[in-house]
């Protein structure tokens, strides 16, 4: 009997989140804000979803019912993958070590 | 390009978003972490792109919003201050919520586009996945948005509480069980359309009830269903680097949430039900005795600093909203060139989401390593001679440890009463968020200042 493709996916989903549960505790508490940015960031990767949704049209046709949502989503994803990943560079180019010198 | 490329390169993408987590775990790999974010962003847009294999004048729509949502976000990135980190992620939050939503409906109006079945005959297993996407991000975005309000100040930080509130949230609940089984049966639009409607809702009703201090908590939250949304979509849309992305920021968020509510020693439902906050301020302000305490200024301050071998700064959301972090890394210059070790000790839910201290003071170019978490630091203040608290209130209160009556008993607190002495700055003697007095105040050695906490510390650094 062939496995249908869904279990694949779910397989990845499950590992995944055993992934992140130990990658995002070995995240310094000090870093948790940064944290919080970038996992916004990533998740908007949704964007994909996006794009799909927006070239639905057919041919000629740029916006139809379908594709305009498509297009609102790039806009909102967009503004959180630009803003997430430069508000979290911007962060942790902040934190320093002690000068040495010091 | 073929499916079974395309899906190589989506799972490379998944994999460095899985990196720029693990660079997290020290600041030094940290940006490294983020380069590789940006680079599996970038690989996802363009396979996209490829795969989609439609150049045509759409296309060029696409760049132009992508290029405009961009240099918003950019724009914003750039500008936000500091301080304002809780409201811009709870914002940001929303915007995933909303794209789950759109691209939800997108693929309900149109599922061919997306090898779905034709209108009206969807896939169930897809049918599924869209209501679950659907739900839960829109349940992020009205969530956020409730949360983005109340941490602006435009809404009251304060709970909105009603009878019956939490069975209107468990009916809704339900509703929105029914309405997807419904879907799956009818393939009805104007079922989807209702299901929409039903989480916007629950999404706003579940936040209205949660305090301002409990946000940390709640920010983590919709962290958490902005990640099961994105998760949701991905099985719909069958791609594997939104799956990945969604289960890891989907148990980042939850991981935060545990982590917060055990700062506050409150369970999850506890805070989502709204626990404390409206009924207890009111009894904890009535109950107030009036006992004795000695306040100084800042000339005080600066002598009890100076002469002394180490100080430990305790910094709260109230060095936030005073955005007294400058002022504050000025002073302990000033006592390090006296030779006075200063360290920082930063609660778990200090401030308004995780983290938000220690950002706060990086910003102010303090060294990370002279930052302590709670465990790392509490036996210390036993052998401190002044602890400077800032703009903290509950998250030093004895009480937690002592009066198994207290709301907040059994919450891991700093123990700051250990120290020598106590200086404390706070703009009057008021409860904190938690509604209780704080035995600290009255203590033999402490030492009250009450003022703006930026310009009591510029007033101590000038006095040292």
């Amino acid at each position: 009997m062939e496995i249908d493709p869904f279990i694949f996916r779910l397989s990845i989903f499950i590992l995944s989140i055993f992934v992140g549960y130990y990658v995002v505790w070995s995240v310094t508490p000090s870093l948790h804000t940064p944290l919080m940015s970038v996992t916004n960031a990533i998740s908007s990767v949704i964007i994909v979803g996006a794009i799909i949704a927006a070239l639905s049209g057919s041919e000629g046709v740029v916006f139809s019912s379908s594709s305009i949502y498509g297009f609102l989503a790039i806009i909102l994803a967009a503004v959180n993958i630009f803003g997430g990943f430069l508000v979290t560079q911007r962060m942790l180019a902040m934190y320093k070590k002690k000068k040495k010198d010091k | 390009m073929s499916a079974n490329l395309s899906a190589i390169l989506y799972l490379v993408s998944g994999v460095l978003f899985i990196l720029a987590l693990r660079g997290l775990s020290s600041p030094e790999t940290s940006r490294q972490g983020n380069l590789f974010g940006i680079i599996g962003m970038v690989i996802a847009v363009t396979v996209t792109f490829l795969s989609v294999g439609n150049f045509s004048s759409g296309f060029i729509y696409v760049l132009m919003f992508l290029a405009l949502g961009g240099s918003i976000g950019a724009f914003i990135a750039y500008r936000i201050p500091m301080t304002a980190m809780p409201e811009l992620v709870a914002g940001f939050h929303s915007l995933v919520g909303l794209a789950a939503v759109f691209v939800a409906i997108s693929a309900f109006i149109n599922p061919a586009a997306f090898n779905l079945g034709t209108p009206g005959n969807i896939k169930l297993a897809s049918l599924i996945e869209m209501a679950i996407g659907a739900a839960v991000g829109a349940i992020t975005f009205s969530g956020s948005v409730i949360a983005f309000l109340k941490l602006q100040g435009i809404m009251s930080g304060a709970p909105i509480t009603f009878k019956g509130q939490h069975l209107l949230n468990a009916l809704l609940l339900i509703l929105i069980i029914i309405l997807t089984i419904y879907l799956c049966s009818t393939q009805s639009s104007n079922l989807f359309w209702i299901l929409i409607a039903v989480s916007f809702l629950i999404g706003f009703l579940i936040i209205i009830p949660i305090g301002g201090a409990d946000m940390p908590v709640v920010i983590s939250m919709l962290n958490s269903y902005s990640g099961w949304a994105a998760a949701g979509i991905g099985f719909t849309l069958e791609n594997t680097a939104l799956i990945i992305t969604g289960a890891l920021v989907g148990s980042s968020g939850a991981i935060l949430s545990y982590i917060m509510c055990k700062g506050m020693n409150r369970s999850f439902f506890n805070v989502i039900l709204g626990g404390f906050g409206g009924a207890d301020q009111t009894t904890g302000s009535q109950s107030k005795e009036q006992r004795p305490v000695k306040s100084g200024n800042a000339d005080d301050a600066a002598f009890l600093m100076k002469n002394a071998s180490s100080v430990i700064i305790v910094p709260g959301y109230g060095m936030a909203v005073a955005q007294a972090q400058h002022a504050l890394r000025e002073m302990v210059d000033t006592l390090k060139k006296n030779d006075i070790k200063v360290s920082y000790a930063i609660h778990p839910v200090a401030g308004r989401m995780p983290g938000h201290m220690n950002v706060l003071l990086a910003e102010a170019n303090v060294p990370y390593d002279e930052v302590f978490e709670l465990e790392e630091i509490n036996n210390d203040f036993a052998n401190a001679d002044v602890a400077f608290v800032i703009g903290a209130n509950d998250v030093t209160n004895p009480v937690a440890k002592t009066d198994p009556q207290s709301p907040i008993y059994g919450m891991p607190v700093l123990d700051v009463e250990k120290c020598k002495s106590v200086l404390f700055v706070k703009r009057s003697l008021s409860p904190g968020y938690a509604g209780i007095d704080n035995d600290l105040f009255y203590k033999e050695n402490t030492l009250m200042l009450f003022a703006d906490a930026k310009k009591m510390t510029e007033d101590i650094t000038k006095n040292l």
